[in-house]
């Protein structure tokens, strides 16, 4: 860890204030997975703005029924708060599959959302990696490739985000709500994680600067269908090989609306939109999720160490969606 | 690849003085930002009742409570804590009388080394407080994040249950 | 003699200590002036450092030095003074020797400033240059480079060919031929290896080391370093896991040691969980199996065939291919251990080394034998069961195996098991159940221990060993206390400093019957002085009584026969004029012509997701047969944590390493998976009645590795059973039963 110097900031303008006129400043709220960089040596910061104090720790209904989650509320106060399990179970669902109790009671909203990688290249400053070290070559591509992608990975970096949240958010296409040098905006989850291309050491859009203030959850939730499931190495306390978030709209025995959403498969959760489709309209048949399964991977490619995910993603989308299409009686 | 980023600081940072109040004892104390509360703990406060086993936030044996709820030492800076109520092994026990997670701890013999013990124990006592668990498989799951190497849990387990037993929780 | 403390299940008599936080591991002493180490790790497999620039890191206010071989002080010149007493043959490693490069994360400088902090930091400003060389690490595409070990010390070679296996197995009617890999695994205790060493004020060190051997590493850092023997004590008191990795000297303690000596200060050092991957562990293993049997189910020919991994500089062996003969007779028999050399640290031994793999081999190809046959997999180990050890023709000592196959079975339920493979669900999930058996050694080494007896009733036993986590306080302080009957809590155990009566390393399972007898031998002499003593009483009740005709209870020296006639051990200590009796006593092992071993039954059930190949383990009933057993409390503990570690050898653990760097690239404890809470559930653990007045004067064997064997065997043959897919392969990840 190299030195840095420390601040705090009371509000947000304060800080979105301070870390635009120091030079290598980042947020620090949780730090689970920052100071776990910080260690390595993979994030060295000159100064770290302790974001904690600020006033970003509420879940508020919004008028249209939606869901407002300050960018401080801990991943422990967003699952089991009462509002959030009632209408955006598969949002609670999603978080107690991540991390352990600990974990989930330091770890913020925001925090989540920005974490980065796992790829153990990453963390590893003997091996190169484009992420850490831009130009040094990926590592992963022809070695330990397990936890990698399979979809939208690049020649220069086949990293996994590594987030469970996400990848509900993603189903439920959150909206991100950002502060900046440049006032406020809105980043619909689906754009804030980046794919990596030529540029794998930039992970999100959020400008320099900005600073993630809230995650908006539209009013549909799916409390009714919906299913998470995270296939790992052990039961508990590890990173998905692979995750899904599945949630159905019924209209009289039919599939009215579809998300699904995958986990530990690409740099950010995987969604396609004409997968889904394939959905809409339908019966809630194994065959019909098997299609559905078909199309969300069918562009799927594997390396050495990971190409069995795409079958298993296959497999378990349609466990997913069958258990989100059974009657909730949760 | 062991560059410092451009404008990195290459001076050392400046201590600060914080107070924690650790296991109901007020502690003023001057760390640099770079501390940990595990560090703080360990090296500034002789508090080494809180184990560091992989500094990463991967094996749970640095758990606390920090304002009442369970979290990694390891992975949060003294810094950050200032003003914060610290729970940590040594404050359990009552005197000479244990808490009753420690008495169940060794009546169930739920550990070896002993190592990751304090972490458990910190962990169960966060368990417990925030209601969540009532099976066993649940005991199981919201204690997955301490690994005990000695392959304690069965005994874990049973101790936790006997204490939330006899704290009237189940 | 009162026989009140043995067979009792006694708490630890550390568990307050543990607990409370009170217990004190080597990381945990605090001393003025106390410097931090931090160790600078190589990135390259294989080379030399070309140059060593400290100067940006000695910049900082606060860093004290950077050592390297560079700057380090004279060392031993001569192998053979690096050489510990569990050093396999070969050039054992010496840290900041010399320029070369052995191994990924060999340490190459210690950073040595005011805080840990800081140290940490400097050393990324230490700039170091390599020359890298070719480097090989991979096992499977070099098997063509295995050759026959050197013979290590404590180590049985294979055992010597039986009849000819070769042509009895290719006439054998039912044949099994299976070839099964393992991975490396690394013991990833819950403590990092740690040291701090204390500079006293008349110069001598008090060095706390996490080690399986104080004397051992007091031994190493003198001949290594050029320590006076009483320049040095080594102490450990807690040891936070081990399972072998501490059993010898790590290098922490050598640098924490060096660079105490050469600043004339305080130091500690404490490994990352990253650099836990940087020495010893547990060989990735080849190996064949050949199963030759008749209709019937007898075998006929036995054909075991290991290769496994060493380093460059070491022979590293372990008893791998050994176990066929405990368990199974048969008359036509060949086994072969071979060793490739890597660019990989020595691998060292680890919890049952060699049995863990070589039995889960045996008793896959074993089930595999059954499943060709059509038999029931006990009945096919009782048919062949081995009444005497086939490596060497000796008897056992005991072998109540049949009763562990018997009182498991019956517990689990085996007579339900449908043996047809995927015949058994639950829902959409697959049931399995299988067994394997399991044996292990019961040595006896030689060891000391002293007894201290005061005229208020205390007693203070010690010796040298240690306890990392298996309970060697509280049993020890049993024996004691049984020997000359007092309360356990006015026993006092103490161990893990090398200045203590001379123990063996804690390892293979041995330390409960070596220290234990001398514990024993030591109370017997104190008695004999107290009954000499008690002589002196007027009028002496006991005047004409034999050792042999006395007992010691409640504080009583007495007769057998009648315990009426009795003196108090007080009043025959102030007869004979003393506070204090203190006796040192050594036990050592007869050599006597037997087979020493424990056993074991293991069953298990498993499910197996379909779709998604999980394998979760729902139940395991294992039987052990370990001969006494002195606490059924802790030592159902011993094994039920051995089978929390096969359960983990089955399906979890793997230290991956990437051949082109030649690095372990798990090195942490979120990629290289041991199990959590969650991944446990049902553990039932049964000790068989095994007396056994042979093995060593105590009657016990050693459990703290027996629990493991077999384990995985027993697994992999449920998941067969449950999904009708052999796997040969550990760990059965997922994707291998997709």
């Amino acid at each position: 860890m190299n030195p840095f110097t420390y601040s705090r900031a009371d509000d947000v303008a304060t800080a979105v204030r301070d870390i635009a006129s120091a030079g290598g400043a980042k947020f620090i709220a949780g730090g689970t997975n920052l100071l776990d960089l910080m260690k390595g040596n993979v994030e060295r910061p000159a100064r770290l703005i302790d974001i904690n104090r600020l006033a970003l720790r509420e879940i508020r209904r919004g008028p249209d029924g939606g869901l407002e989650i300050g960018a401080l509320v801990t991943n422990t106060d967003v699952a089991y708060n009462e509002e959030v399990e009632r209408s955006h179970p598969l949002l609670s669902r999603a978080i107690l599959a991540g991390a352990s109790a600990q974990l989930r009671n330091m770890a913020t909203t925001g925090g989540n959302i920005m974490q980065r990688t796992r790829c153990p290249y990453f963390y590893d400053s003997a091996t190169p990696c484009n992420k850490r070290e831009p130009g040094s070559g990926c590592s992963a591509i022809e070695g330990f490739n397990r936890y990698h992608a399979i979809l939208g990975h690049s020649e220069s970096c086949i990293a996994t985000h590594p987030s469970d949240m996400c990848v509900a958010l993603a189903a439920l296409e959150a909206i991100v709500s950002v502060t900046g040098p440049g006032g406020e905006r809105s980043i619909p989850i689906a754009e804030f994680h980046r794919l990596p291309g030529d540029s794998p050491h930039i992970d999100t859009a959020l400008g320099a600067g900005e600073l993630i203030t809230a995650v908006i959850l539209p009013a549909e939730g799916f409390p009714e269908h919906f299913a998470y499931l995270k296939i790992r190495d052990r039961t508990s306390y590890a990173f998905a090989l692979v995750s899904v978030a599945a949630a159905l709209r019924m209209e009289g025995g039919k599939i009215a609306e579809a998300r699904i959403a995958l986990g530990g498969v690409a740099q950010k959760p995987w969604r396609d939109p004409g997968a889904e489709a394939v959905l809409r309209g339908s019966e809630p048949t194994r065959d019909n999720f098997a299609n559905a399964a078909q199309a969300i991977l069918r562009d799927a490619r594997g390396f050495e160490h990971n190409a069995f995910k795409i079958e298993l993603a296959r497999r378990t989308v349609v466990r997913a969606l069958s258990e989100a299409a059974q009657e909730s009686a949760r | 690849m062991n560059d410092l980023a451009p404008g990195t600081a290459t001076s050392l940072p400046a201590e600060t003085s914080i107070a924690l109040t650790v296991n109901r004892v007020r502690r003023q104390m001057s760390v640099a930002p770079w501390t940990t509360l595990l560090d703080a703990l360990r090296e500034h406060l002789g508090l080494t009742g809180t184990k560091k086993g992989c500094d990463h936030g991967q094996c749970g044996a640095c758990t606390v409570l920090v304002d009442g709820r369970r979290i990694n030492s390891c992975l949060t800076l003294a810094v950050m804590r200032d003003g914060s109520e610290v729970t940590t092994i040594e404050g359990l026990a009552e005197g000479d009388a244990l808490h009753a997670l420690q008495e169940a701890f060794i009546e169930h013999d739920a550990f070896q080394c002993g190592y990751c013990t304090p972490g458990q124990i910190c962990s169960a006592a966060g368990l417990i407080r925030e209601g969540r668990a009532k099976t066993s498989d649940e005991i199981r799951e919201l204690m997955s994040g301490n690994i005990c190497r000695c392959g304690a849990y069965p005994n874990i387990v049973a101790a936790i249950q006997q204490s939330m037993a006899a704290e009237g929780v189940v | 003699m009162s026989t009140a403390h043995i067979g009792k299940p006694i708490s630890r008599v550390d568990g307050r200590a543990k607990v409370t936080g009170e217990a004190k591991y080597a990381a945990e002493y605090a001393t003025p002036g106390l410097a931090y180490g931090w160790v600078v790790s190589s990135p390259i497999a294989r080379g030399k450092i070309t140059s060593i620039d400290a100067s940006e890191a000695l910049k900082l206010p606060g860093v004290i030095q950077v050592i390297s071989h560079e700057n380090r002080p004279s060392l031993a010149w001569f192998d053979s003074s690096y050489r510990d007493q569990i050093a396999p043959p070969g050039s054992p490693f010496r840290p900041l020797y010399d320029a070369e490069v052995h191994f990924s994360a060999q340490p190459v400088a210690l950073v040595v400033a005011d805080s840990l902090e800081l140290a940490r930091f400097a050393s990324t400003l230490v700039r170091i240059e390599y020359e890298s060389r070719a480097h090989v690490t991979d096992l499977e595409s070099n098997l063509e480079a295995a050759y026959k070990p050197k013979e290590r010390e404590g180590i049985k070679p294979p055992p010597k060919p039986r009849g000819h296996a070769d042509r009895a197995f290719s006439r054998a009617p039912v044949q099994v031929d299976a070839e099964y890999m393992v991975p490396v695994e690394h013991h990833n205790p819950m403590e990092t290896f740690a040291t701090t060493v204390v500079r006293d004020e008349d110069g001598t060190f008090t060095i706390y080391d996490k080690t399986q051997g104080v004397q051992n590493v007091r031994d190493y850092l003198c001949n290594a370093i050029g320590f006076k023997p009483d320049e040095i004590r080594v102490v450990t008191a807690y040891v936070g896991g081990a399972f072998g990795s501490g059993l010898r000297p790590q290098y922490q303690v050598f640098l924490a040691a060096l660079a105490a000596r050469m600043l004339k200060r305080s130091v500690r050092v404490v490994l990352t969980r990253q650099q836990m991957f940087s020495f010893g562990h547990r060989p990735t293993t080849r190996q064949r199996v050949a199963l030759g049997a008749s209709p019937d189910g007898t075998l006929q020919a036995v054909i075991q065939e290991a290769t496994s991994e060493t380093s460059r500089y070491e022979d590293y062996s372990e008893e791998v291919v050994n176990w066929s003969g405990l368990l199974y007779r048969c008359d036509n028999a060949r086994f072969e251990h071979k060793v490739v050399q890597l660019d990989l640290p020595t691998p060292c031994d680890m919890r049952a080394p060699g049995a863990v793999w070589g039995v889960f081999a045996i008793e896959s190809a074993m089930d595999e034998l059954a499943v060709a046959l059509g038999t029931d997999p006990v009945e096919l180990r009782l048919k062949n069961y081995a009444e005497e050890d086939q490596n060497d023709g000796k008897p056992f000592t005991s072998k109540e195996l049949k009763e562990c196959y018997r009182q498991a079975s019956e517990r689990f339920g085996w007579q339900k098991r449908d043996p047809t493979s995927r015949s058994m669900r639950r829902g959409s999930t697959l049931i399995g159940w299988g067994m394997a058996g399991g044996a292990w050694e019961a040595l006896q080494q030689k060891a000391s221990a002293s007894a201290r007896l005061t005229v208020d009733g205390k007693l203070t036993v010690s010796s040298a060993t240690a306890d990392i986590g298996t309970g060697t306080y509280t049993v020890m302080s049993q024996i004691a206390a049984k020997m000359l009957g007092l309360p356990l809590r006015d026993v006092t155990f103490k161990l893990g400093d090398s200045s203590l009566p001379l123990s063996p390393v804690v390892g293979g399972s041995w330390t409960v019957a070596s220290v234990g007898s001398a514990i024993k031998a030591a109370c017997e002499a104190v008695g004999k002085t107290l009954l000499g003593l008690s002589r002196k009483v007027e009028g002496s009740p006991l005047a004409g009584a034999s050792f042999d005709q006395v007992e010691f209870a409640d504080g009583q020296i007495r007769l057998r026969e009648d315990p009426s006639r009795s003196v108090s051990m007080a009043e025959a200590m102030r007869a004979g004029g003393v506070d204090v009796i203190e006796e040192e006593a050594s036990a050592r092992p007869e050599s006597d012509g037997y087979s020493r071993h424990t056993h074991s039954a293991i069953f298990a059930e498993v499910e197996v997701d379909e779709d998604f190949g999980t394998v979760r383990v729902t139940r395991v009933v294992t039987a052990i047969a370990g001969g006494r057993v002195i606490n059924p409390k802790t030592a159902r503990s011993q094994v039920m944590g051995g089978i929390v570690w096969g359960i983990s050898s089955a399906l979890h653990e793997e230290s991956v390493l990437d051949h082109r760097f030649g690095r372990f690239i798990t090195h942490n404890l979120a990629d290289y998976h041991v199990p959590v809470n969650a991944d446990v559930d049902e553990v039932e653990v049964i000790f068989v009645d095994e007396r056994d007045d042979l093995v060593n004067p105590l009657g016990a064997k050693g459990l703290g590795e027996i629990g493991v064997v077999g384990v995985a065997a027993a697994i992999a043959n449920a998941v067969f059973h449950a999904t009708g897919r052999r796997i040969r392969e550990l760990p059965m990840t997922l994707d291998k039963l997709l």
